[in-house]
């Protein structure tokens, strides 16, 4: 089958039934989505099929309808999407295992919802968690993320 | 050194019967350098002036030996050497280096004596002078304990400050200008014109000089990185998701495997069938390896599925298998026989509790996992003389010698090449999932395998913090507390992990009473005994170990003992704190949270206190009893480390651990039936998540004689101080964790 992420296409022979996650990672070599729960309980895993954030552990390769967009193809250390701006800027990450995921439902969240409430924020970003407690800079980087947007 | 001897012989230090003769001979040992290991590899042009700074055309790197579990320690650490050597940590590569004895841990070893760290007798500064000693004897190449910064703190000033000057002694040979012309700034050597040269041009010439010993340490106001915010050398990676963790290493020819062991604890396998497994698409082979199975793929989807499809024949768990009969056999070890410790006994306790009116409370607190984001993950790659690991580890060196027992082969051939991992809380204190992986290479050589457990198979074989069981007993005096008697039962972390990593625990487990016998209060009659359990299903160390439950062990019967006395909690704990540091974190918390002002009705707030590693630490929680349930406002926290190091850093950590701790208090447990964990995902063992949580304000004080960390003691505080806010709310007192068992959250 084909898919396309980050702009570029690729052909890939696994079973239908594969998560997207593992296509990335041991088929296409894409390791910014990581493996946390395996059953959408912790967001680790999150990426974008047409902008939208979707769990791949989840999602079948088959099921792949649309442009995935991975943490790598967000932003990159010179070319930083806004939201990646303002993780870095709050310092937001402590073992950062969890925050590709935090920052891809960040983006899309934004995206969708350019002046968010605290309430909007605190229910768009409760299904991916962090074990090493961040949360309050998530918070804090997610509404400061939305100001860089609206400057752009 | 003879008084160091004399102490060990007393046997009560961590290991002391296997290192009693070692410290003997190693007088000698002890005060001579080590080697530097970074020697040992380095190719023509390049240069390691110290264990922690190498030099080559490409660039400096800082090794930075201590494990980066998310607490930031390898950033720390660059920053700590840069301080000295005059360059930008971020134009630096950050490497933790190879296992190595000279990267030796000397304080953590003091956790494990029954030492209180606001004691400064000369017993206590000997019983610290021998933990060191051993570190350095035994090479305890290990992070934990929040030792990192105080460990690290002189040690790796020094090692920049040799390396500076050393640098610039080549460049005094170079130009002939005396040391009094030459300054350094920013990884180059200044001449008085305003020219500069670059380290990296200096490197070869330094390498043939002797690194410059006599080097005196900056004053702190000169200081350009430490105590100011800093950027953590990591966070770009970890915001575009480039940063390579154990789990992400991908190598040429590599193969993807995953483990199935028995879900009953110490079971071990019968037998198995793979035969439907080995049909599957992609499996290459499925392997017996010690208590269960291993799936070899070419895809780890591929190795989880086929794994599940394998029939396995399970043993009985040897141990008591129900979570039940667990908590009966800790509230049975509660006997004189199975007494373990008794270093708090002040006052006379029998006589205060004869004939008062006696207050008595029991406290129950449960299993926790670990359970890092990462799954336990590592690649392996063995040939016929070497093994190398690549994996997020705290014990590089027990890897290296638990592998070379394993293999057969000698530790000088094993190579564990320590990644940044995704969360740890202690877990990677243990090399089980490594063992797994190197039985899989000596079935399958010369080909890299990646082996990732499913997130099933982490819960259900993580090592737990133990359960316990707390009593308190006391008696009130004219509004005043006038005796406190706690017994604390729990199976020994230290029997229980020091076994597994190949050494002996002997005498007491200071863990089964840590932060609660060594807390600064004056209280007349004052006692606190811990009793062991005989051992259940293995354990281990979690995120701020013993305090981690004795913290509202201690703190919740603090709480009933001044309603009790009609006592303001924070008032009574100030009247009766001898400690100044300690004093001022209370203080700061009461004004911080506007201590005994009206909250309104069905609000309430709780304080907790708990010493932990060094570090006072006060919380105030703040709750509101809403129609869904509990509903956290606010924490307020003050902590003394003596000094911050980065306020950036510092408040995330106090934060997490303000999280981790309330998260786990909430709805976290970890219950057993036959032996075998039910909690096998993040359904069912949640923690806290963004929505739940409060505010929390943070206060770093300085006020502490000795440089402290800061991963840990945020953790113990944080439950009590809920479970004290929710009884202020409620006056409904709880006793057991997790809180959900009594009340709902929002």
């Amino acid at each position: 089958m084909k898919l396309t992420v980050n702009g570029e296409t690729h052909d890939v022979d696994v079973e239908d039934d594969m998560p997207l996650l593992w296509v990335l990672r041991d088929e296409l070599g894409i390791t910014g989505p990581k493996y946390g729960c395996g059953i959408a309980q912790c967001g680790a895993c999150t990426v974008h099929v047409d902008g939208v954030a979707v769990r791949s552990c989840q999602l079948a390769a088959g099921d792949v309808i649309g442009d995935v967009t991975t943490i790598e193809g967000l932003g990159t250390p010179s070319a930083l999407h806004a939201v990646q701006e303002a993780w870095i800027d709050l310092q937001v990450a402590q073992c950062g295992y969890c925050q590709a995921g935090q920052i891809m439902q960040a983006a899309s969240f934004l995206d969708m919802n350019s002046e968010p409430t605290d309430a909007q924020i605190d229910a768009a970003m409760s299904g991916n968690l962090c074990r090493c407690g961040s949360y309050p800079r998530i918070r804090d980087a997610v509404k400061l993320a939305a100001i860089k947007l609206r400057r752009v | 050194m003879g008084r160091v001897k004399t102490i060990a012989r007393r046997s009560f230090l961590i290991g002391s019967a296997a290192i009693a003769g070692g410290v003997a001979f190693g007088t000698y040992l002890y005060k001579r350098e080590g080697e530097n290991p970074l020697l040992a590899d380095l190719k023509p042009g390049e240069t390691a002036i110290t264990p922690y700074v190498r030099i080559d055309a490409q660039g400096i790197t800082l090794i930075t030996p201590r494990a980066d579990v998310g607490q930031g320690a390898w950033s720390m650490q660059a920053h700590l050497i840069t301080e000295e050597l005059d360059i930008d940590p971020a134009t630096a590569t950050v490497s933790p280096g190879p296992a190595s004895a000279i990267y030796y841990n000397g304080v953590v070893g003091a956790e494990a004596m029954p030492i209180a760290a606001t004691s400064d007798t000369l017993l206590a500064r000997t019983g610290r002078g021998a933990a060191d000693v051993m570190g350095k004897l035994m090479g305890l190449h290990i992070t934990g304990g929040s030792s990192t910064v105080p460990d690290m703190y002189d040690r790796l000033r020094m090692a920049g400050a040799v390396a500076r000057e050393t640098l610039i002694r080549a460049a005094m040979k170079q130009t002939g200008l005396p040391r009094d012309q030459l300054s350094t700034e920013n990884g180059h050597v200044v001449l008085p014109d305003g020219s500069k040269i670059d380290y990296l041009d200096l490197a070869v010439a330094a390498a043939d000089i002797d690194p410059v010993q006599d080097v005196a340490l900056r004053d702190p106001s000169q200081w350009r990185y430490l105590t100011k915010p800093q950027k953590r050398t990591d966070m770009v990676a970890k915001s575009t998701g480039t940063l390579t963790y154990g789990i992400d290493m991908v190598m040429d020819g590599m193969v993807y495997a995953t483990t199935r062991t028995n879900p009953a604890m110490g079971g071990g396998i019968i037998g198995f069938d793979a035969a439907a497994a080995q049909a599957m698409r992609g499996v290459r082979s499925v392997l017996p390896i010690t208590g269960g199975i291993a799936v070899v793929a070419d895809n780890t989807w591929r190795a989880f599925q086929a794994a599940q499809a394998v029939d396995c024949d399970w043993g009985p768990s040897p141990y008591i298998g129900n979570t039940a009969d667990q908590f009966d056999a800790v509230a049975a070890s509660m006997t004189d026989d199975h007494q373990d410790s008794r270093f708090k006994d002040e006052g006379d306790v029998t006589a205060a509790l004869d004939g008062a009116d006696v207050i008595e409370a029991e406290y129950r607190i449960p299993y926790l996992a670990h359970a890092p984001l990462e799954p336990m993950s590592v690649v392996v790659k063995m040939t016929r003389t070497r093994l190398d690991i690549w994996t997020g580890t705290q014990i590089p060196r027990f890897v290296q010698a638990n592998m070379a027992k394993l293999t057969g082969l000698d530790a000088d051939n094993i190579h564990v090449h320590v990644l940044m991992s995704g969360g740890s809380f202690g877990r990677r204190l243990e090399d089980d999932y490594v063992a797994q992986a190197v039985e899989i290479a000596l079935q399958l050589r010369d080909t890299p395998i990646k082996m990732i457990w499913q997130r099933e198979e982490d819960f259900t074989h993580d090592f737990s913090r133990p359960l316990a069981i707390a009593r308190g007993r006391g008696a009130v005096k004219s509004g005043a507390l006038d005796a406190f008697d706690l017994s604390i039962a729990a199976p020994s972390v230290a029997e229980s992990s020091l076994a597994r990593l190949g050494q002996p625990a002997i005498g007491p487990d200071v863990a089964i009473v840590a932060g609660a016998w060594d807390q600064p209060f004056a209280i007349p009659n004052y006692r606190v005994t811990g009793y062991r359990t005989p051992a259940m299903v293995p354990i281990s160390s979690w995120r701020s170990v013993g305090a981690s439950g004795n913290g509202f062990l201690h703190e919740s019967f603090m709480d009933e003992m001044c309603h009790a006395a009609g006592v303001d909690p924070l008032e009574e704990r100030l009247r009766l704190c001898w400690h100044a540091p300690s004093r001022k974190v209370l203080e700061a918390v009461g004004e911080m949270s506007d201590w005994g002002s009206d909250l309104g009705p069905n609000r309430g707030r709780g304080l907790a206190f708990t010493l932990a590693f060094g570090v006072p630490v006060a919380q105030v929680v703040e709750v509101t009893n809403t129609d869904r349930g509990i509903r956290i406002d606010k924490v307020f926290v003050a902590a003394d480390v003596g000094r911050v190091l980065d306020p950036v850093n510092f408040e995330a950590q106090v934060q997490g651990g303000v999280i981790f701790g309330l998260g786990h208090a909430m709805n976290c447990e970890m219950t057993y039936v036959d032996g075998a964990a039910q909690q096998d995902n993040y359904h069912a063992y949640e923690g806290m998540r963004l929505y739940q949580t409060p505010e929390i304000m943070v206060r770093g004080l300085e006020n502490g004689d000795k440089i402290r960390g800061i991963g840990e003691p945020g953790v113990p505080p944080a439950a009590p101080a809920l479970a004290n806010a929710i009884f202020a709310a409620t006056g409904q007192r709880i006793r057991e964790l997790p809180l959900s068992k009594s009340v709902d959250f929002v």
